[in-house]
């Protein structure tokens, strides 16, 4: 294809990901280094007979509104906002290394501040999902792989709900069930027979519901991709292997799951990128007392009646830094290889 | 296949069966539950006393006569106006599914034809641009958008979540069109055609079983999509999602948390119907993508 041709075929759909995706991005950078303007103050004389003078400082409306219409990115502010107790705490952060005696205690400490509390849930929820969820896909796929026939389009059609059903929904319904007045929660009080047990008052099982949640959630997407992929197994090798007398676990060790590698691969990078950004089940389980993410961290700065924009921002810049990190051992394997074919 | 079942030791077979049991029940149970229970009071969904009550409806039946009652979906859609919603986010899912699935075609064909290594570099970017949580992006669309005034409307949703929709659309049909023999455009254009007119009178009549289902990723994505919507629609405007999300916040306190359990059993209709009718098409859409990888 000749790469003027190429160029008008490929022009919509580049121009819609550098207006929408492109550019977003360069807006939170710039204005997670600004910062409102604040409101112009002047200093008003007002002297009566008698009385005397009294000074008065008062908003002038007008000065406000021209200058934040002017300049409608805020003054510029530097790293700041990264720096303030909101984000990377660095004085606080200081301090508590300074002072503190074990590390035990300076975790604990650090994990009073917002921004280190959203990336401790963050980072835990993305390392212990997904690896449960290749697990729990594997094995849903060699046991489905296993059923007769006509019973694996049934099986497939209830696997796919909890991974096609909208995240928000999918927490919702499993969160009424498990909440402390649900058919789950009741159970789980009547089986630990300790009628306080609940969802809402201990941070531990809360962060348990949400990574369960999580597992539930994009389990059937694994076991898709693996039973797909059990579908061209090698069959000659299986047989080779057979009257060579291998178990069915070395059948599994050597073969199934080699011959699966570069799917585990791709749903692990998938599920990465996917967890890195949590979010809905947090709103779902009403559970931010508890555990917060970076993406709720940043939705929770933009909604509400106050729109902390730059704040909201600055969070941005970082969770970015953060996929970037995720990203670029893939990133650094793709280019090498593609170094390596040209 | 049946050859190999019977070499199973029965044990292994009862443990496989079991295993499956399980999943099902885990998977399925709690739709079940919250469809049953849509049509109960809230006494009876959230039964302190005698969780049999979340079965039969005790207190559904105190309260209406009978045991099922449907105030839940009647409060959701008629007092809370739940059918504008529900409009809206139809409205979405047309225009962002078209829009996207025509540029989308336009651009994953050019990167499946052309043989230069700037098409390796375009995916790797689109990639990077997957990884990109919507919410930070959202960050980036607030202030533009109340400084040009379109935020709040349907149209700017739209656009934004074709945008957010293309890194993976393109991933997608580009691996559906590799599937295309590159012969048969190129035959085309032997006989004199445009590569457009190629693309238009050769491809495109046999693209359809890629294009459908690219097509329902990106109703699937638009439709459940929670962090663009509720950050770039104004309150009047809001789809079903962030509307549940909204009403989350009012019937806790208000006491009529059945309206959301009835909105949310609406929301799922669809998707059950989609998962049942083109359960082969997502099955294929999902590892499409995963044999390129």
């Amino acid at each position: 294809m000749r790469h003027s041709t190429f160029f008008w075929f490929v022009l919509p759909t580049a121009s819609a990901m550098v207006l929408f995706i492109a550019f977003p991005i360069i807006s939170v950078l710039l204005q997670s280094v600004h910062a409102p303007h604040p409101a112009v103050l002047v200093e008003v004389e007002t002297c009566t007979p008698l009385v005397g003078c009294t000074v008065e400082t008062t908003m002038d409306q007008d000065a406000t509104k021209a200058i934040r219409e002017a300049e409608p990115l805020g003054r510029f502010i530097g790293l700041e906002i990264f720096f303030d107790r909101g984000h990377l705490a660095v004085k606080e952060v200081g301090e508590i290394i300074r002072n503190s005696n074990s590390f035990n205690e300076a975790f604990s400490k650090l994990s009073n501040l917002p921004f280190y509390r959203a990336l401790a849930f963050t980072l835990t929820f993305t390392f212990i999902v997904t690896p449960f969820v290749i697990i729990f896909g594997f094995l849903i796929a060699i046991t489905v792989n296993a059923i007769s026939s006509h019973l694996k389009g049934l099986v497939i059609f209830f696997s796919l709900l909890p991974f096609v059903v909208t995240q928000l929904i999918g927490a919702l319904v499993l969160f009424w069930m498990i909440d402390s007045r649900g058919i789950l929660g009741s159970a789980a009080q009547w089986l630990a027979s300790d009628p306080n047990l609940s969802l809402k008052a201990s941070t531990g099982v809360m962060w348990v519901s949400l990574i369960i949640y999580g597992i539930w959630h994009a389990a059937p997407f694994a076991f898709v991709i693996f039973y797909a992929g059990l579908q061209t197994l090698p069959q000659d090798q299986i047989e080779a292997a057979k009257i060579d007398g291998a178990s069915r676990y070395q059948q599994t060790k050597y073969i199934i799951i080699p011959h699966l590698f570069p799917l585990i691969t791709f749903v692990a990078l998938i599920q990465l990128m996917d967890n890195f950004r949590v979010f809905e089940p947090i709103v779902g389980f009403n559970a931010s007392a508890h555990a917060q993410s970076l993406s709720w961290f940043i939705f929770n700065d933009l909604g509400g009646e106050t729109r902390q924009l730059s704040s909201a921002a600055a969070s941005s810049v970082l969770t970015i830094i953060g996929v970037s990190i995720l990203l670029f051992p893939v990133l650094f394997r793709t280019w090498r290889d593609f170094r390596e074919r040209t | 296949m049946a050859i190999k079942l019977e070499k199973r030791p029965t044990s292994l077979k009862l443990l496989i069966y079991a295993f499956i049991v399980i999943w099902l029940i885990v998977a399925a149970f709690p739709f079940i539950w919250t469809v049953w229970g849509s049509f109960k009071v809230e006494l009876d969904f959230f039964s302190i006393s005698d969780w049999t009550n979340a079965l039969t409806g005790e207190r559904t039946k105190a309260e209406y006569g009978r045991p099922f009652t449907t105030t839940g979906y009647e409060g959701a859609w008629i007092e809370n106006h739940f059918w504008r919603n529900s409009i809206n986010t139809f409205i979405i899912c047309f225009f962002v599914v078209c829009t996207s699935l025509t540029i989308g075609t336009l651009g994953g064909y050019a990167l499946s034809r052309s043989s230069y290594q700037y098409t390796f570099w375009l995916l790797v970017i689109a990639l990077i641009f997957r990884a990109m949580p919507p919410i930070t992006l959202v960050a980036g669309y607030m202030l533009p958008f109340f400084e040009w005034n379109i935020w709040g409307i349907l149209p700017t949703t739209i656009v934004v979540l074709v945008a957010i929709n293309q890194p993976f659309t393109l991933w997608m049909l580009h691996s559906f069109f590799q599937n295309i023999p590159k012969e048969l455009d190129e035959s085309a254009k032997v006989d004199g055609c445009t590569q457009f007119e190629a693309f238009r009178f050769v491809i495109i009549p046999a693209m359809w079983p890629g294009v459908i289902t690219t097509g329902l990723f990106s109703f699937l994505l638009a439709y459940n999509d929670f962090a663009v919507t509720s950050m770039l629609l104004a309150e009047n405007n809001r789809t079903m999602v962030p509307a549940i999300a909204a009403f989350l916040g009012t019937t806790y306190t208000e006491g009529n948390i059945m309206f959301a359990v009835a909105a949310v059993v609406s929301t799922t209709i669809p998707l059950f119907l989609l998962v049942m009718f083109f359960q082969k098409q997502i099955v294929s859409g999902l590892t499409a993508g995963a044999v390129k990888g």
